[in-house]
This record gives structure tokens, sequence and C-alpha cells, in this order.
């Protein structure tokens, strides 16, 4: 209880100090919005669904697209760590595109798909795919044998073993790598959305574009502060149960 | 009385391992057999081949010439009636103690899952975890992992259990109780145990029958039978007579030249 007064003065602080000098006129208000019109513009933004429908956009891509990187991803990485053919060929093309900063994709995705809901996709799937598939392939790799050679002998065989024994044991890397993905994908959408109008639908990235244009700065901070909550929840919705998972689990302190 | 199938037959078995540094002769020609409901412990120095042979007597490698034989029948792979106790534990950290223990029983169909369960906290109870069923894993103790992993081997009911120094890395006081208990376990629910080990008096305490390894290359050099009442304790005179014994063998074999010297 204590601890949340502290953090309620303190954001309390800072945004009187913030609209403090707004107020004073220390920068021009095209440059910094007050706090006020932040939350009007996201007050409006919500009233006349706006905010609600790039906001759903902006999710959905980011939830389909994550979601084939992840269904690619993990059977390439079991692939790669199981065949040694998989690992020489599919494994270094991995290596090669997961240091490739994933915008990249995005002029490739265009040229490919053109300015349609599959390039926003495409551009999602591929921050995702490399990560997942190069931590699976780790994870599955420093799995200790010992955990094979016990689960042989209490009689777990072939497909059993991998998704009894060498998927879980390789979790914290999985979950790593699924967690880098995201970080991935969710920029480069970001990046794809703000690069590019798609007419399929405007996403959230759209609304920052269009706020720069129209020199509506408190749009701007408005779907900053958006995008952040997004990225905030999505950790604690997709990531904090399986990482409370694992540390309750291996004993590893929560990363 | 009617001819009796050893429960374990091993036939001049040689096991070679190919390295960078060349080839290391762990087993040459090793021959031993094992009576149903014996508990027999293989003891040598390390390095002598004794987790080499339990590997191959529970199918999780093959021998390079001779052969094993359970009930009768040539061992070709890992099977739920030998169970392994490693010198680790060996125990799955992303379950809990009770699922580690479940691990083995929900790999064999004929169970209903209530009767699963119930076998699972029966072991549990057995080894003394009552308290600890929904533990993590890194939670317990070096011994109570142990035990864990005594009760995950025990579950299944196989009919042999290979026990590869499983109380190596205990300290002394829950060593002893281990002891106990395995000797209790082993009493209620006779079962078979090849039992491996670097300490002699461990091996007189625990075994019927104790059999002598020399390194370089693994052999089977001596056998003794230690005919002492159970439940033995191991600080007992009589056990400690056996384990001198054992242990003057064991030195003969390792250094032949300096026994002269010595007595
Ligand atoms: N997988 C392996 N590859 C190469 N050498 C091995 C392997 N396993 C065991 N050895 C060698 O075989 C010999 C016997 O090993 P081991 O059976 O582990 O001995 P012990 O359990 O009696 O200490 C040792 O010299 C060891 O280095
Ligand atoms: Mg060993």
């Amino acid at each position: 209880m204590k601890r949340l007064l502290g953090v309620v003065i303190f954001f309390a602080c800072m945004i009187a100090i913030w609209e403090a000098l707004v107020r004073a006129g220390v920068w021009s208000p095209v440059l910094v919005p007050s706090p006020f019109s932040v939350v009007r513009y996201i007050g409006q933004a919500l009233a006349d669904g706006t905010l609600e429908r790039a906001t759903l956009v902006t999710i959905r891509r980011l939830l389909i697209g994550y979601g084939l990187g992840l269904l690619v991803g993990l059977p390439l990485g079991l692939l790669t760590a199981r065949f040694k053919v998989m690992s020489d060929t599919l494994g270094v093309i991995a290596l090669g595109f997961q240091t490739l900063p994933s915008v990249c994709w995005v002029p490739l995705a265009l040229l490919w798909f053109g300015q349609t809901e599959s390039a926003m996709l495409f551009v999602v799937t591929m921050g995702t795919l490399w990560s997942v598939l190069i931590a699976t392939d780790n994870g599955v790799r420093t799995v200790p044998p010992i955990y094979v050679r016990a689960a042989h002998t209490m009689g777990s065989r072939g497909l059993h073993t991998w998704c009894r024994v060498i998927v879980p044991a390789s979790l914290p890397f999985i979950i790593s790598g699924m967690k880098q993905g995201w970080a991935f994908a969710w920029r480069s959408l970001m990046a794809a959305e703000i690069y590019v109008t798609i007419l399929t639908g405007f996403g959230l990235g759209h609304l920052l574009h269009y706020g720069r244009e129209l020199q509506a700065m408190d749009q701007v901070a408005g779907i900053m502060l958006v995008i952040i909550v997004i990225g905030l929840l999505a950790d604690k919705i997709l990531f904090s149960p399986w990482e409370r998972f694992l540390h309750r689990r291996w004993g590893t302190e929560k990363a | 009385m009617a001819e009796e199938i050893p429960k374990l037959v091993v036939e001049s078995v040689t096991k070679r391992f190919r390295t960078r540094k060349g080839e290391i002769h762990a087993l040459d020609s090793v021959s031993l057999t094992v009576r149903e409901g014996e508990f027999i412990c293989l003891v040598g120095p390390s390095g002598c081949g004794k987790t080499t042979l339990l590997n191959l007597i529970a199918g999780l490698d093959l021998p390079d010439g001779g052969q094993i034989l359970a009930n009768g029948k040539s061992v070709t792979g890992p099977g739920s009636d030998r169970m392994v106790m490693f010198q680790e534990p060996a125990l799955f950290p992303w379950l809990d103690a009770f699922d580690n223990v479940m691990f083995g029983l929900k790999l064999k169909p004929h169970l209903s899952n209530k009767e699963r369960r119930e076998v699972a906290t029966y072991y549990l109870e057995l080894v003394g975890l009552d308290r600890f069923m929904y533990a993590s894993i890194h939670e317990l103790s070096g011994g109570m992992k142990q035990r864990v992993a005594l009760a995950r081997c025990l579950a299944p009911n196989p009919r042999v259990l290979l026990m590869d120094e499983p109380f190596a890395a205990l300290d002394a006081l829950t060593r002893e109780q281990l002891y106990g208990d395995l000797q209790r376990i082993w009493q209620q629910r006779k079962r078979t145990i090849v039992f491996v080990t670097h300490n002699v008096r461990e091996a007189a305490c625990l075994g019927d029958r104790v059999v002598l390894f020399s390194p370089n290359p693994g052999r089977v050099q001596e056998q003794f039978t230690v005919e002492l009442p159970r439940p033995r304790d191991i600080n007992s005179v009589d056990l400690a007579q056996h384990a001198t014994k054992i242990t003057r063998a064991l030195k003969r074999h390792l250094h032949p030249d300096l026994e002269e010297v010595a007595e």
C-alpha cells in the first residue's frame, strides 16, 4: 500500500512539473503538449473510435504475425537441432537473418506483397521467426543428455521424448527467444506502419505518422503512450506467467 | 530344486570407446550372474567401467562383444523392467516431485490415472517425502532429490533396479539414513538390485554379494558373499571385518607389487 502510494505520488509530481513547465512557456506548445491536451486527445480518439480501431488493427497484425512466426520457428528449431543437414543449411541462414535488423524486411515485403496486409504480417513473422528458431535450436542442444537417458529407461521414445522431455527442458531458452522475437516483431511492425500507408487498415503507427504530418504533438505523445501501455501489457499477459513458472520450477531469478 | 533362470546374465561382455586420444578398453570380457531378488554390489576404483556396465545392462548402450540377458532375453535397448538410478539425480526440473514420479507411471498404459496417483503417493511416502510432494526440484536438498529419484525408479515396479553410486554426493548422515531406507524397501518389496559404488563399506553394508572390479581394462577380479543379518548397520564391527577383507583384496589387485612390502 505504501509502495503504491509512493508510485502515485511520483507520477503525480512528474505530471505536475510537466504541466507547470508547459504553462511557464519554456517550450513552444507545438513541440511539447500539455498533459491535459494529451489526455484530451486520447479521450477524443476513444470517443470517435479511431484509437480502438487502430489498436485492434495493430494488435491483430501482431498476434497473427507472431503466431505464424512461432508456428514455423519452433518446429524448424527442433529440426535444426535434430538433423545435422538442417543445421548446416537452415541453421546458417537463420543465424544470418537473425543479425539482420527486422526493419530491413520492410522494403522487401513491400516489393513482394505490395501495400497489403500480407506485407505487414510478413514483417512481423520475419521478426519473430529467426529468434525463435535459434533459441529453440540452442535450447535443445543444451538439454543435458541425462534427461533423455532417464526418460528412455522409463519407456519414453521418439515423439514422446521430444514433447515431454526435450521441449520442456529447453523452455528457458525458448521463452527468452519468444520474448526477443516479440520485441523484434513489435518494433518492426511499428516501423512498417509509420513508413507505409496500407489501405486495409490504419494501425497505431499510422496515427503516429499523421500526428507528425498534422503537427499534432498531443496526438503523437498520446499514441506513444498507448504504444508503451500495450508493450507493458503484452509483457504482463504473454510472458509474466511463463517467467513465473520458470522461476518457480527452475529456481532461476526472474529476468 | 528346479532350474531357475537367472534375472541377469552378463556373458563375457567387452566394451571399447573410441576417443580422440585413442581407444579406451572400458570392459574386458566381464561375466556376471545375478539371481532373482539378489542385492549385488559392484565395487572398484573410479574409471574401472562400473557405470559402463550398468549402462549396458540398462540397454542405454550396446556391448562390442559378448551379450547381456535379462530374464533370459537378450538386451537390445532400455526397458522399464530395468530402472536406472543415475549418479546425479537426473530429475526433471520442469516437473514437481510428484510429477517426476508420475512420469514413468504415465508410460504404463494398463494403469488408470487414479491408480497412478495412488502409486506415486505411496512411493513418495515410502521414501519419506510426503511433505514435499509438490515441491519444485530446486527446493529439495541433495538427499531429498535422491529420495525422489529412488521413488521415481521404484514406482513403475521394475523387477531390476540399477543404481549408480546414488549416494556418493551426500553427507554421511543422510547416507546412513538412506542405507536403512533402501534395505527396508528392498526387504519389503523383493527386487533385484545392482548397486554400483566405490565405497567398500557401503558395498558390504548393502550387498548379498560384492563383486570387485579392477581398471584398465575393467575386469571382475573377485567376489565376496556377505552373510550378515539385515538390516545392517554400517558402523557395526562385523561389517567392518568384511569391509577390511574386501579392501585388502582391492589393494592387492590394484598394486600387486606393493603387497609384499605392506604385509
Ligand atoms: N562415452 C564415453 N566415451 C569415451 N570414454 C568413455 C565413455 N564412457 C566411459 N568412458 C571411459 O571408460 C572408462 C570407464 O568409465 P566408467 O564406466 O564411467 O567408470 P566408473 O563408473 O567405474 O568410474 C573410463 O576410462 C572412461 O573414461
Ligand atoms: Mg561411474
